[in-house]
Parts: C-alpha cells; structure tokens; sequence
C-alpha cells in the first residue's frame, strides 16, 4: 500500500547493508548475516510475488475440492481430505494443483533450487 | 565459565604425545549448536600427528536425542573401519582427565566435505563418475559390520520411521497438503520388512569426504547411527535436497542409481531393488521436510533464536516440490 519506498525495496535496501558489512564480521555472524540478507530476498519475493501465488493455489484447489472458499479453508479441507485417503494420488487433478502450489512457493523460498526433475545445467 | 578448549588440547597434547610432545596449529573448524570440531597437531616427542578433535558443546540429553554419544560414535568408526571402511582412525575417547567433556580424538584425512565442490568443481571431474559405485561398496562394508555391544543402538523400520515423522508433523500444526499425500502415499507402499543391519543414519552427500584422485577416503558424522533396513542408507544419499543443485544425477549430484546398487552387489551387499530405495528417497525428502519444520518451530518456541532457524522452515518447499515429482513418477 505505501510507496516512495514500497516495503520490497525497504527489504532490498537492508539486504545491500548486510551484504556490506558481512566482510568486517566474525565467520559465525558472517554466516548468520548471508542467511539474514537472504530472509530480506524472501521477505521482498513474497511481497511481490505471494499475492499471485495465493490466488493461482485458492483456483487450483477449488478446482480439486469443487467449491470456493479462502486459502485457509481450502487448504484445511484439502489436508483433512488427503488425510482421510479421499483424496490420493489418482484423484484426477489433484497432482497438477499440488505442483502448481509447490512451484510457486520453491519460487518465493529458493529460487535457485533445482527440484527433482529440473533439467540439468545448460552451461 | 566457557571452556578454553586451547588449554585443554594442550594438555592433551602431552597425554598423547608423552615426553617432549607440545601442541601445535590448534584452530576451531567448525562449529554448530552443539557440537565442534577442532584440528590440532602434537609435535616435538616423534613424528608429527595431525589430528581432529569432535567434541559436544552444548549438553547431551541421552533420552531424548536421535543421536548416539560420541564414545559410541568413536566405537562405531573403528568397528566399521575394521571391516574396511574408509573411515578416520580414532585416536583417543576423551574422559574426565582430558576435560574436554564428550569428546574424541580422530586422526585427520585431508579431502573435500562440501557437496556443492564435489558436484560441480572441475577438480572432481576425473573422479567423479566412480563415486556412486564406491558409495554402494562403502555402504556394503558398512551394513555388513555386526553392530558392536553395548551400545544400546535404536532400531528403525519404516512403518516406525513413519509414525515418528507423521506425530512430528501433526505436533507443528502446519497444514500442508503434499507432505499428507506423502505420508498417505508411502504408507501404502511400506516394502516387505528386510534384515536390519547396522545402518551410517546419516549417509549423504555433506557427510562424505572425497579426494580427487582415490574418491571416497572417509565417512563422517556418525551420530544418527542405527540398526535398520540398508535401503534407508541409499535412499538418503539419493534424496535431492543433498544433490546440490544436480537433480539428474540421483546419487548425491554426482552419480546414477545403476552404480550405486552394482557397487553395493559387487562388495557382498544382498541386492536392494531400485523400488525400495526409491522408497527411502521419498521418505527422506519428507523426513527433511519435518525436520525443517521442526528447526521453524524451535525458533518460533524460543528453544533457539538464530535467523537461521526460521530460514531453514522456508526449506520446506523444496521438499514439497521434490514429493509431487516423486509422487507423479511412482515409486
């Protein structure tokens, strides 16, 4: 909602300082601070990327489940389903709504992570 | 009062080394929450020894941990190392005199542990198609050590390793969707029960120090040891969060299923069917994924505050995205 800065690049701009301070740090809170200013990256990739990414899981697992609701809802009702063997891995849809859901949240998460699948490196 | 591990390694430098014997380039390594490893060197009373020094830092609840003592872990070492095992000598297990609390005393292997080097440095390159066949001849020594007495080892199966993960999982409260078609999926395709072996519990790409011309010199890290199926080993060292960014070579980034199973045969393994340690693979990705929740939930409860923690929960997605491609192939 507020701009000049939005809250994206308030998290990038915390995430540069840490990266420049990190060289005066001890190995340990070196460590610590790469982990930091990559919590910043996730912060600003959620931000920018999440509200997407819920509305693409809430259509995939009304699609599945066959009636609206909210992402939490939903997402309940999905877990108490698989959970109760309703739903398996036959269950038409249910793996292409799930894999919808899990890549969009590796996109926030780890971008850089190549799942099970992932072609290997080009170079 | 922290310890001053320098003092001790120096006194401990005498006990070892005997007359004349002093300590020499003592550093920390590494360290994480609770445990430590130090080189060090005793110098002046003979030839020069190189040695490394694990010890716990922080206290050791015996009922409650999933991981072994270290005098347990050092017992562990040299009895698969007398089995042929590449694996460190141990040089000393430290009691009261030594005060240096729990901790042992291993002769230092020179090599490469980080996975991400291993996969991808051109170093490794010559070497790195013979490491999954060698991973399978390790293994085989490994299970084939009869699991010495008296160390109370736990035994785990995978309709237990389930539950364990599955309560685990129920306790965080957090609703996800892949993680329960996991749990449904594998419980329907629990293998046959298989004869328990002595198990490394911890057997991955991280764990394992390589060396760019003889590969596999030593397996390390032996504190989630236990008596169980040998397919669980294999299917660790294949689960993808430890294949560093290399999804198509299924043995720990760096190597095929084909060589590992044949490595394993051709070193007096009994034969594990490709099915079973796929099995153990989804399994581990799902076990990583609880654990990640499990680190979140230790930051959330204020057990531990580092940033790191609540970062290593948002790892949970790489687990869930491994599970549906896992689930769409079938085992």
């Amino acid at each position: 909602m507020i701009t000049h800065p939005r809250t994206e690049e308030l998290a990038e701009a915390v995430a540069v300082w840490i990266d420049q301070i990190r060289p005066s740090l001890d190995p340990r809170n070196a460590f610590l601070a790469r982990v930091a200013a990559k919590a910043m990256a996730t912060i600003g990739r959620e931000i920018t990327q999440g509200p997407a990414a819920e509305a693409r899981a809430v259509a995939a697992m009304s699609d599945v489940l066959g009636r609206d609701g909210t992402y939490e809802a939903l997402n309940a009702e999905l877990c108490a389903r698989i959970r109760a063997g309703e739903f398996t891995v036959e269950t038409p849809g249910l793996l292409p709504a799930l894999r919808i859901m899990a890549a969009d949240r590796l996109a926030i998460d780890q971008p850089s992570y190549k799942p099970e699948g992932a072609p290997p490196p080009s170079s | 009062m922290t310890l001053d591990v320098a003092v001790a390694l120096s006194r401990l430098a005498h006990r070892l080394g005997g007359e004349g014997a002093r300590l020499a380039d003592a550093g920390r390594l590494s360290g994480g929450a609770s445990m430590e490893t130090w080189g060090f060197a005793i110098e002046g009373a003979g030839p020069r020894e190189d040695l490394i020094l694990r010890r716990r830092s922080a206290p050791f609840d015996p009922e409650n941990a999933r991981s072994v003592g270290l005098s347990t872990e050092a017992a562990l070492i040299r009895a698969t190392g007398a089995r042929g095992a590449p694996v460190p000598s141990v040089r000393h297990v430290c009691d009261d005199a030594d005060g240096l609390g729990e901790a042992y005393v291993m002769g230092r292997v020179d090599g490469e542990t980080l996975g991400k080097r291993i996969v991808s440095d051109p170093r490794f390159d010559a070497v790195r198609g013979k490491l999954a066949r060698q991973c399978g001849e390790v293994l085989a020594q490994i299970h084939a050590t009869p699991p010495p007495p008296d160390l109370n080892l736990k035994t785990v199966d995978s309709v237990g390793e389930l539950d364990r993960y599955e309560e685990v999982y129920r306790a965080v409260g957090a609703g996800r969707p892949i993680l329960e078609l996991a749990f449904q999926y594998l419980r329907k395709h629990v293998p046959e029960s298989a004869e328990l072996k002595l198990l490394h519990g911890d057997f991955r790409n991280g764990n394992l120090m390589f060396d760019q011309e003889k590969g596999l010199v030593a397996v390390l890290d032996w504190e989630l040891s236990h008596i169980g199926d040998p397919a669980e080993d294999m299917g660790w060292i294949c689960t993808n969060s430890w294949r560093f960014g290399r999804p198509d070579r299924p043995v720990g980034g760096f190597g095929d299923y084909a060589d590992l199973l044949a490595g394993y045969a051709a070193a007096g393994g009994r034969p594990i069917d490709l099915a079973r340690v796929r099995f153990w693979q989804m399994l581990g990705s799902l076990r990583w994924g609880v654990m990640c929740l499990t680190m979140y939930v230790s930051w959330r409860d204020g057990a531990e505050k580092s940033v790191e923690r609540p970062m290593i929960g948002r790892r949970v997605s790489e687990t869930e995205a491994d599970l549906v491609t896992l689930l769409e192939q079938g085992l």
